[in-house]
């Protein structure tokens, strides 16, 4: 039999369940007898298996059974050499990876348009960002990967930096050229730390841009439940050989919640199964999907999906198929108009929606006759709402003037004032549209004229603004100087 | 031995069918397609357990959802099927030798080839010169046809499993565009009795109105279908199902219809109280 045939973690919730074991430990529901309301809502066997660790079921923070087993099966379907069942979320993994080679005032080096996730881990461990432009698209106006060249600059310049962070592939679907930027770390003795949350099907699809593991790097955070198929906020932290696993262990139980649900745990054993068994089908049938749409979009006049032509060699090392990303400007409509109308008009929800794109996620669970109907409400957006695209603000990366670190202005004396008054001051706290979730404004940077009018056009396309203590974002947090 | 069809018209009541013989049995990609015989009703064909027709009635549905729309513009020559794998709605259309092409647009081939097998008295004109079929999903299909059809008929399955694309938005709005200036859509409604049956109903009613200038609901009484009574949409970007319905020259045709006549054609537009008020109420939604 196939290894990784085996659930260890799933099977020993159901023989829990057939050895009617009495509980009287937690959760207080007793597997639903005390809470018909709980199981009428989602069904008598989810209710059974939430449980809770014990012996036969081993403890997410000290596993030496099931769990262990688990995490072994998973380590080696994605290459890795150790793998942390997360329950906490990918924002959980970004931050363990970073609060595991940060310090105080250490510094690492990042693209700006990382998740939201990493400026909140610099807050609270108190590492020093040194970014790395990412380039922006000119036509497209989306961020790219990073340049090998200014990686070797940014390394050359900051020799004491800990570890270079890079976003794989980014949301956008945008690799950088990983084996070369994991090589300029090793080299200079740093870490390479990967936010893969968009690339758990790198591992088992054919013809898809190259993997955090098989790359060599050190670390990195692979959301399974975005494209892998396990249930919402259950993810992966997974090591390379050079990293001191039980280190990183002790690091991750900071955070970590010490009741991790098992429904969680289940579904990664139970995805991470299915992965590998057909995986390889599963994607196939992914890129063919979405290379279809991609080309129907592109027939379709003002919208362009992009795709593997974007490729250049260095910022856009290469391109992951199974996104389809779509340009709308020269529909004369902003990517967050588009996606509010695909929502309101169509029934039809997807990723996300920025100034210039939108972004649907195409996977495991989707089939022809959902792709048709994205395809046909496109094209009715196309006849309905398309307009002159003059006026359409066209770019979305904006250099950051650092100031401080995120963790000096976050913790700093504040005022609050307009943001239209904000102009030279320093923000202490986060800016951004969500989703992407991809922060404008970082705690620690100067607000120039651009971000303040990037953000006043964003609210008035309709993306929703998150980030600030002020819920309608008219006034922002500043640091006393 | 007791050989029964059920299919449950909700989740407390039955409708079930004394069966001879099963002819036909297999599993497409999209559906499970069976073909049954039985004494009271002759043959007949289900979707995923889901009753499609059957000998016996099949005329009422294939007379009322052709003959309304022909009659109420004797100029249509372009007609577009959707659905309609058991070419019950092809073979009335080439009856009107006014009509130059067809084109028939069926998600599941198996569903015709079983058809053209144990089917025959629906089937029998689909080689028609006239008729072009293509097997892919309706939704794809009118996406990029521009102004190209004179009349649309929506005879589809319900709008839960295959047929659910054809209940939505961005469907009614491209066959709209691909409907010329005085284009008919005709789309079968679903039945106003059983609650979620209703529910799309109302939802498909409200979603084309929001195209369409004209839009009108009829009926009729089909037997093997849940509650017995099925409701028809009319749209049209101009002609009017009673205004417009010319009688001497549909009658002077001479198509010889088992349930249609030009003068249950004014009547089905009369609608129950309550099925008015049904749709009223999508309307304020």
């Amino acid at each position: 039999m196939n290894r990784q045939d085996r659930t260890p973690i799933y099977d020993a919730l159901h023989q829990y369940i057939d050895n009617r074991i009495v509980s009287f430990d937690v959760p207080g529901h007793k597997q639903g007898k005390g809470h018909k309301a709980l199981v009428d809502a989602f069904g008598q066997k989810c209710i059974s298996m939430d449980l809770n660790s014990s012996k036969p079921l081993d403890n997410l923070t000290h596993p030496t059974g099931v769990i262990r087993e688990a995490e072994i099966l998973a380590a080696e379907a994605f290459r890795a050499s150790q793998a942390f069942f997360i329950t906490n979320g990918t924002t959980a993994a970004v931050q363990n990876m970073i609060f595991s080679c940060c310090r105080q005032n250490d510094k690492i080096i990042m693209p700006r348009n990382v998740h939201k996730s990493v400026i909140n881990a610099m807050v609270i461990c108190g590492a020093a960002p040194v970014y790395v432009n990412p380039g922006i698209e000119p036509e497209l106006g989306i961020s790219l990967g990073m340049s090998v060249n200014d990686v070797k600059k940014a390394v050359s310049e900051n020799s004491d930096a800990k570890a270079i962070f890079v976003n794989n592939p980014t949301y956008y679907g945008v690799c950088s050229d990983l084996r070369e930027i994991v090589k300029i770390a090793h080299d200079a003795g740093m870490l390479a730390l990967i936010d893969e949350a968009h690339g758990t099907h790198l591992y088992f699809g054919e013809d898809l841009p190259l993997s955090a593991m098989d790359a060599g790097a050190d670390m990195s955070a692979v959301s399974i439940h975005k494209t892998g198929g396990s249930l919402t906020q259950s993810s992966m932290l997974l090591l390379g050989p050079a990293v001191d696993a039980e280190a990183v262990r002790q690091i991750i139980n900071l955070t970590q919640t010490t009741s991790g649900s098992y429904l969680l745990m289940a579904s990664l054993d139970i995805a991470r199964k299915n992965l590998c068994l057909h995986g390889k089908e599963i994607f196939e049938r992914v890129c063919s999907l979405s290379e279809y749409a991609r080309k129907e979009v592109n027939r379709i006049p003002g919208f362009r999906a992009f795709g593997k032509e974007i490729i250049n060699g260095d910022t856009v090392f290469d391109f992951d198929r199974t996104k389809l990303s779509i340009h709308t400007r020269a529909m004369g409509l902003a990517g967050i108009e588009v996606y509010d109308i695909l929502r309101d008009e169509f029934g039809i929800q997807i990723e996300f929606g920025d100034i210039g794109n939108v972004l649907a996620i195409i996977s495991v669970g989707d089939r022809e006759l959902e792709i048709e109907r994205l395809l046909g409400a496109l094209s009715e957006i196309q006849r309905r709402f398309s307009r002159d695209p003059m006026n359409m603000l066209d770019h979305e990366y904006i250099d950051p003037q650092v100031a401080m670190t995120p963790q000096q202005a976050f913790h700093a004396k504040k005022r609050s004032v307009p943001i239209r008054e904000s102009l030279g001051m320093i923000s202490a706290e986060l800016v951004m549209a969500y989703p992407p979730g991809i922060p404008i404004l970082a705690p620690g940077e100067r607000l120039t004229s651009e971000i303040i009018d990037y953000i006043r056009y964003a609210k008035e396309k309709g993306c929703v603004m998150t980030g600030t203590k002020d819920m309608e974002m008219n006034n922002i947090e500043t640091v006393e100087e | 031995m007791e050989y029964w069809y059920t299919e449950e018209h909700s989740e407390n009541v039955r409708f079930s069918i004394r069966v001879d013989k099963q002819l036909y049995s297999a599993k497409s990609t999209f559906q499970r397609i069976d073909v049954f015989e039985a004494e009271e009703f002759g043959r007949f064909l289900t979707l995923d357990g889901l009753m499609m027709l059957t000998e016996k009635d099949e005329f009422i549905y294939h007379d009322m959802i052709v003959h309304v729309p022909m009659a109420s513009n004797p100029g249509i020559k372009k007609v577009l099927v959707i659905g309609a794998g058991d070419g019950g709605t092809v073979r009335e259309l080439t009856r009107y030798s006014t009509i130059e092409k067809i084109d028939m647009v069926e998600i599941d081939k198996m569903v015709v080839e079983a058809c053209l097998e144990y089917m025959p008295q629906t089937s029998s004109r689909l080689s028609d010169p006239r008729v072009t079929i293509y097997y892919e999903d309706g939704l794809k299909f009118v996406r990029d046809k521009v102004n190209m059809y004179d009349l649309i008929i929506v005879d589809s399955t319900d709008p839960f499993g295959p047929g659910e694309g054809l209940f939505t938005k961005e469907f009614y709005g491209n066959c709209y565009k691909a409907l010329t200036e005085e284009g008919i859509l005709v789309n079968q409604h679903e039945c106003p009795y059983y609650e979620s049956y209703a529910m799309s109903m109302k939802r498909a009613h409200k979603r084309i109105r929001e195209f369409f200038p004209v839009t009108r609901v009829y009926q009729a009484h089909i037997p093997t279908y849940p509650s017995g009574h099925w409701l028809f949409g009319f749209a049209s970007k101009k002609k009017d199902p009673i205004k417009d319905l010319d009688e001497n020259r549909w009658n002077s045709l001479g198509i010889k219809t088992k349930y249609y006549n030009t003068e249950l054609h004014k009547g089905c537009f009369a609608i129950p109280t309550y099925v008015k008020e049904l749709l009223d109420d999508a309307d304020k939604e």
